[in-house]
């Protein structure tokens, strides 16, 4: 399975990250989702810290599980740290596999686990006051339905 | 050992990243002593509902065991994505 997993400031193209994946013409299928910061009443700035080393190994983890549970040919992950404004591009989780059941599914698995395993954190700016974002345990359940 | 600390564990800490030689068992032992340093620990161990644990880069539990060789981290409960 090919796998890129990167922790970057930079910004990234998805057309550019499937291209990557289907470059080798195993894969029919691709799913991908890209999460991008939501304007939610007065945000200004949304700032994204992380656990270097440990969050590129815990991804890496959780795609070998995706790669147990499904026949996939290539997962890229690519998250942004920094300073992010409403509308910019946070995540990008696709998965390549032959067929797109099990790119749909292993990418919404990923996704899932990625919010309540990989350590990053969120830190908003709203009207010159910060304060950190609150885990949401609807993303533990998230998560959990996929252990039943 | 090194402890490393995030988020608003670091902040309220007031420190990312310290060496510390302390002889505990486990990571329950390790907080019950970095609480004893300073009301900075105290204040940030306070509800421990609230923090979570890396031992060597691995999520962990408080009863996982912890020695001078290892990288223990704490922080919040992840918000990525």
């Amino acid at each position: 399975m090919k796998t890129s997993i990167r922790i970057q400031r930079a910004d990234f193209d998805l057309n550019a990250e499937v291209a990557a994946l289907t470059e080798d013409g195993e894969s029919g299928a691709v799913a991908s989702f890209t999460g991008h910061v939501r304007k939610e009443g007065n945000l200004s700035t949304l700032t994204l810290e992380h656990y270097p080393h440990m969050t590129e190994a815990e991804i890496a983890r959780l795609a070998e599980e995706a790669r147990q549970r499904w026949p996939l040919t290539g997962v890229t992950v690519v998250h942004r740290v920094g300073s992010l404004k409403p509308g910019d591009r946070i995540v990008l989780v696709a998965v390549a596999s032959e067929h797109r059941h099990a790119a749909f599914q292993a990418c919404e698995f990923l996704m899932d686990y990625l919010k309540t395993h990989a350590p990053f954190w969120k830190e908003e700016a709203r009207a010159g006051e910060r304060h950190w974002v609150e885990h949401r345990h609807s993303d533990d359940d998230a998560a959990e339905r996929w252990n039943k | 050992m090194t402890l490393l600390y995030f988020a608003w564990v670091r902040q309220k800490i007031g420190k990312g990243e310290e060496a510390l030689e302390a002889s505990v068992a486990d990571v329950a032992g390790l907080i019950a002593h970095l609480k004893s340093l300073g009301p900075n620990y105290a204040d940030a161990f306070a509800d421990l509902s609230r923090i979570r644990v890396a031992v060597n880069q691995h999520h962990a539990g408080l009863d996982a065991k912890v020695g001078p060789d290892d990288e223990v981290a704490f922080f919040p409960p992840v918000t990525g994505g």
